[in-house]
């Protein structure tokens, strides 16, 4: 290999003395860190804990504090813009995708290579010739003429990492990019990864899915709090050690036993429930205190039940049982009523106003329950509210009048359960409540979920992680075409059972 | 043939149809090339202005101050065209400085300040026109220069002779043509046309690829008050007056037409054939209620209507599309070279 960019030894990146406080959090302490060559490398860490500030001085867009050193390729950088880091090679796909909506895939994936090109004139040819070659290169084929904002999760994730690739890169970041892709989906990204690093190009992966990313990476960096705990040999981590590493404590997977009080009505019962192009005859009960898991591939029809029950997509056929009453739920307000809360899976668009307060949208769904006798809003109640949920649900805010779209993930997601546990529901369905977010912020998430149910109330939760849906719930159902196919109990039931019947029936 | 259902075009199109038919079922004298050509003339003005909207809103933002640009263009214009003379290039050239300068101070405010586009054009509206009729006291100039005379009558073509005066293709519909092709290549095949497009969908996107956010900004109001200034002299040229107060007022005409032709006030969307088609939308409802003799006070109502009915029809048309996204429910996937028919057949 004679176009071979130096050794594998040397490094790309390297970082010192990295310091960045935002309105008085230390987000970052002194951190230190170094990427070779080519190299696969992890960035571990909790909500919080400055993975993602760290990932903003690489490419620019955050500027670290005097003393900071960074060097690209031997050489000293001193201050990065984005403008730099990208002409360095390097390239980031952030967990929000950066796409844009209204423009057409062709034009997403191209959108890079038009920014940097020389001349001011668009070859829609030219455009069309590489957004081409970057889905082959991890072989995928989505409609080049279709508008992004038309498009499923999964395959937005994909358009942006093409996108990534049409660059000259050296050094590709990519912020828990598996977490919308099936396992088929994050196998085929994966071995793209290894291939790059064939070219000489290095691969930053921040993700919580350890297990998928430690199949191809080297070190692993681990953050806790903005202080580096340390830079691990993959092969001498397991999940444990990582677990440990990031929150300094070990948490133990304990399934949930409680058993559900079947003596009266189950709080949902299905019969027979269809909708045209979206599932068919539906049948399923949920009873207090029990947790319903339901699994599947994308597209299996799932999300599109969860939103039937719910009041936004109502069915052709079929009875819907509430208590063991009939109910006809054509409206989210007739949801409400009955007792029924719903997070959905895109919780950045469907769960919150983003640029509210983190206190205003943990009452939005209780406020009309909150008034004083003459019907204005019971300002001391709602504060006392608030405070309680984010006490609760350990919501970290630096206030509650913060905007919820300053917070991590797993702090958003939490807020949008906070808000639906306030309505005291009695059937509560999560869709993919632990997406994007870490180890310990999930488990805090499926300890809410538990305490709800033993409280008494019917949870459905909805995953695409098997090991998610078998741990926290009594039985998982597995869907596929918009059928229920088969039942398991999670007590008799094993991961690798149901990933074997699911992939017997993937298409 | 699907693709084209899925287009706004398409749908003002249809309503253009639609009307044009109910239109000279009552008055013949509607469909003759001499009325096409008339509203292609009288309209170049609005439809000039609404270029300018349309990289406004695409970029996901909006103006209200370009009436008061145009007007401030044409006034200062013609009173230095009148002072120092020149032809019509001088002309054009005097106003589009004015105008670009007037709109790049718009762009400057909202890129440095982040205010929000609506509060900084209502601001400067204000403040332009205010100053304009300060220092003018509103006085009309009725003597305008003599190349204005002359240069409004040129046209192109000569289709026939009626009242005793040829007609032709008017130069401001030239002009406006013109425009509209430069627009359309500019969106469609420059650089700085999709990256309009880019800011106008996500900025924070845009900047992460490398966008300058702010140049975009800066110069896509900096444009609009270009289209302005030269509305302005269009204007001018149309009426061969100059009134400070004959513009400022058109403002949400303008903008309803562009939002007719399928631009959105979200940003990110739109195409200067469907602005042109929106501003011919407005042109006939407008000549149209006048030749059926429907009074003019009656204009802004069915302006309001078109608008409700025509964006509505489109926005619920897209809404359906969006959530009809289809699961394969069948039991079993049909193998290849089996069809549906052919099982039935067995």
């Amino acid at each position: 290999m004679k176009s071979k960019r130096g050794s594998m030894d040397t490094l790309f990146l390297s970082m010192r003395h990295i310091n960045k406080q935002y309105t008085g959090v230390k987000a970052l302490d002194d951190v230190e860190f170094s990427i070779r060559e080519g190299e696969i490398h992890c960035l571990a860490g909790t909500n919080g804990s400055g993975k993602s500030t760290l990932v903003k001085i690489i490419s620019g867009v955050e500027q670290p504090e005097a003393g900071a050193q960074i060097e690209i390729a031997g050489e000293p950088a001193g201050q990065l813009n984005s403008m730099d880091s990208i002409r360095h090679g390097i390239e980031v796909i952030y967990q929000d995708l950066s796409l844009f909506p209204n423009l057409s895939v062709q034009e997403n994936i191209a959108m890079s290579e038009l920014v940097s090109s020389k001349t001011q004139w668009v070859s829609w040819k030219k455009a069309h010739t590489i957004a081409v070659e970057a889905m082959d290169k991890i072989g995928v084929s989505i409609p080049l003429d279709q508008t992004v904002s038309r498009l499923s999760m999964a395959d937005r994730q994909l358009v942006a990492i093409c996108r990534a690739l049409t660059k000259d890169v050296r050094l590709l970041i990519m912020d828990e990019p598996t977490t919308a892709l099936t396992k088929k989906e994050v196998d085929a990204l994966l071995s793209v990864v290894v291939d790059l690093k064939k070219k000489g190009i290095a691969t930053l992966f921040i993700s919580h899915k350890l297990n998928e990313v430690m199949q191809v990476a080297e070190r692993v960096t681990v953050l806790r709090d903005g202080v580096k705990i340390g830079c691990y040999p993959s092969s001498e981590l397991d999940d444990k050690k990582i677990e440990y590493y990031m929150t300094g404590t070990t948490t133990v997977y304990t399934p949930y036993h409680v058993m559900p009080d079947t003596s009266g009505a189950p709080v949902l019962e299905l019969d027979g429930l269809s909708k045209e192009g979206n599932f068919k005859d539906i049948s399923m009960s949920v009873y207090p205190g029990e947790i319903v898991g339901i699994t599947g591939l994308l597209g299996s029809g799932r999300t599109e039940l969860a939103l039937s029950i719910f009041g936004l997509n109502p069915p052709d056929e079929g009875t819907m049982r509430i208590d063991g009453e009939p109910v006809v739920i054509d409206t989210v307000k007739q949801a409400v009523s009955h007792g029924i809360a719903y997070v959905p899976e895109n919780r950045l668009v469907e769960g919150l106003v983003l640029d509210q307060s983190v206190g205003k949208n943990v009452v939005m769904t209780v406020l009309d329950r909150m008034l004083t006798a003459s019907k204005c809003i019971d300002v001391q109640q709602v504060d006392r509210s608030i405070a309680r949920w984010v006490r609760e649900l350990k919501i970290k805010v630096p206030s509650v009048d913060s905007a919820v779209k300053t917070l991590s993930g797993g702090n958003q997601q939490r807020v949008v359960l906070a808000k639906w546990i306030a309505t005291e529901p009695k059937l509560f369905i999560l869709d993919n409540p632990t997406v994007g977010i870490d180890i310990a912020a999930k488990t805090s998430i499926h300890e809410v979920i538990k305490h709800l149910a033993a409280e008494g109330v019917g949870v459905i939760i909805i995953s695409d992680e098997i090991a998610e849906v078998l741990y926290t719930c009594n039985r998982v159902l597995v869907m596929n075409r918009g059928r229920i196919l088969k039942q398991f109990i999670s007590s008799e039931a094993n991961e690798e059972e149901i990933q074997r019947y699911i992939e017997s029936h993937a298409v | 043939m699907r693709k084209l259902f899925q287009r706004h075009e398409t749908y003002v199109l249809v309503i253009i149809l639609l009307f044009s038919v109910i239109i000279t079922s009552v008055n013949h004298n509607f469909l003759t090339l001499e009325n096409a050509l008339d509203l292609l003339k009288s309209y170049s003005f609005t439809g000039i202005m609404a270029i300018g909207v349309l990289f406004v809103l695409i970029s996901g933002g909006i103006d209200i101050s370009f009436a008061a640009v145009a007007t401030i263009a044409e006034y200062v214009t013609v009173l230095i065209v009148l002072r120092i003379g020149g032809s019509m290039i001088t002309a054009f050239a005097f106003a589009v400085l004015i105008g670009a300068a007037l709109g790049a101070v718009n762009g400057l405010l909202i890129y440095r300040f982040k205010i929000p586009p609506i509060i900084t054009t209502i601001a400067t509206m204000n403040v332009y026109y205010g100053l304009l009729i300060v220092i003018t006291r509103g006085k009309w100039i009725y003597a305008l220069p003599d190349c204005f005379r002359s240069f409004a009558e040129i046209r192109v073509g000569s289709f026939g002779v009626q009242d005793g005066s040829a007609f032709g293709v008017s130069v401001v519909t030239i002009i406006w043509f013109l425009l509209l092709i430069a627009a359309a290549v500019l969106l469609r095949y420059t650089r700085l046309g999709r990256s309009i497009y880019a800011v106008g969908g996500d900025k924070i996107s845009a900047e992460r690829v490398g966008f300058r956010v702010g140049r975009v900004q800066v110069f896509v109001y900096a444009f609009m008050g270009t289209m302005a200034a030269i509305a302005g002299i269009v204007q001018a040229l149309l009426v061969q007056t100059v009134a400070p107060n004959s513009i400022v007022g058109k403002e949400l005409d303008v903008i309803a037409a562009v939002v007719l032709g399928g631009a959105s006030l979200a940003g990110g969307v739109g195409t200067v054939f469907g602005t042109f088609l929106g501003v011919m939308l407005l042109a006939i409802v407008q000549n149209g209620m006048t030749l059926m003799k429907v009074s003019a006070v009656w204009y802004d109502v069915f302006v309001g209507l078109v608008v409700i009915l025509s964006v509505g029809f489109s926005s619920y048309k897209q809404k359906k599309q969006q959530s009809s996204s289809k699961i394969d429910i069948r039991e079993s996937a049909p193998s290849a070279g089996v069809s549906a028919d052919t099982l039935q057949e067995s």
